[in-house]
């Protein structure tokens, strides 16, 4: 069956971005190795999928050096912040409005 | 568009992330009743074997000569069952981290273990400026504290229950700093039977 809720936001229809954003509301930065290693994906698929919720501006990226090693931190901004609220709230609702049928 | 299905598995998906990126996940119940018996066995050799069981908080030089032989011995035997203690868990650790196909040394990890460094190093400078000065008695009150607050600062970046045997073990060590004369057999209490008693729920809890 086919259903489509209000509030859901189109960027997180996949689990991938779904996941940097989960990742992301509780850490308050990391680093492009650790949110690899949690959703075990290829640099590249990563990268794609980083380079959309940026394009949304739904996160932010924080580039510094360590060392000489170039070190890419990424954080969730306000807006990103609000729509995953929203995401979950209308989850939390179509899961609540399933349960009484 | 997605269905009903894909929706619960969203939030199952959600829920699994934010844990494992803020937790450490993958202690041992079966390390915790490891280290129980170990440190259980380390206080009766103390007690038994090296005859050590300080009375008061402190001592003076002249009594400190007969104490400070048995007391290098129980130094030494307490390292011992710290590194068995410390290897288990890391092995179990790694076990379980493997199992789940995840990698043990993860952000996670280092905060885990930077949160618990503070007290621990703290308390043991302290411990070897208290064995220099005699005040024996406070030794096993004093590693019972630290251990106590390092757990509690730890349980932050892992399983809520282990703030609960940080402060358990604070409880015990403060009561035996008062009754020191009971120091060792709080001590035993609280490295012994509490490890026994945690890990035993932990791994009904988690790792069944």
């Amino acid at each position: 069956m086919k259903i489509s809720i209000e509030g859901l936001h189109k960027a997180f229809e996949s689990r991938i971005r779904l996941g940097i954003m989960s990742a992301l509301a509780v850490n308050d930065m990391l680093d492009f190795n650790s949110l690899k290693e949690y959703l075990d994906l290829t640099d590249g698929n990563l990268a794609s999928h980083i380079k959309a919720l940026e394009k949304e501006k739904f996160i932010g990226v924080e580039k510094s050096f360590v060392g000489k090693k170039p070190n890419t931190r990424y954080f969730m901004t306000k807006e990103g912040k609000k729509a995953f609220e929203d995401h979950l709230e209308a989850l939390e609702s179509f899961i609540k409005s399933r349960k009484k049928i | 568009m997605k269905n009903e299905k894909d929706y619960i598995k969203d939030i199952t998906e959600i829920r699994s992330m934010m844990e494992r990126s803020s937790k450490f996940l993958f202690l041992s119940g079966l390390a915790g009743i490891i280290a129980g018996i170990l440190a259980l066995s380390g206080a009766f050799i103390a007690y038994k074997v090296f005859n050590f069981n300080p009375d008061r908080i402190s001592y003076s030089s002249m009594e400190y000569g007969d104490l400070f032989a048995s007391l290098m011995s129980v130094i030494l035997l307490a390292i011992a069952v710290l590194i068995l203690a410390l290897g288990t868990a890391i092995i179990l650790s790694y076990r379980k981290s493997y199992r789940r196909g995840e990698k043990l040394w993860n952000l996670t990890t280092k905060r885990l273990l930077a949160s618990l460094a503070v007290p621990l190093i703290t308390g043991g400078l302290l411990l070897l400026v208290l064995i220099s000065n005699g005040l024996i008695g406070l030794v096993a009150p004093f590693t019972l504290i630290f251990y106590g607050l390092a757990l509690f600062s730890a349980g932050n970046h892992t399983l809520a229950e282990v703030r609960i045997l940080g402060i358990v073990e604070i409880g015990l060590g403060l009561i035996s700093s008062y009754f020191v004369e009971y120091g060792l057999l709080i001590w035993a209490l609280g490295f012994g039977v509490v490890h026994i008693v945690y890990g035993i729920y932990m791994h009904y809890k988690y790792d069944r």
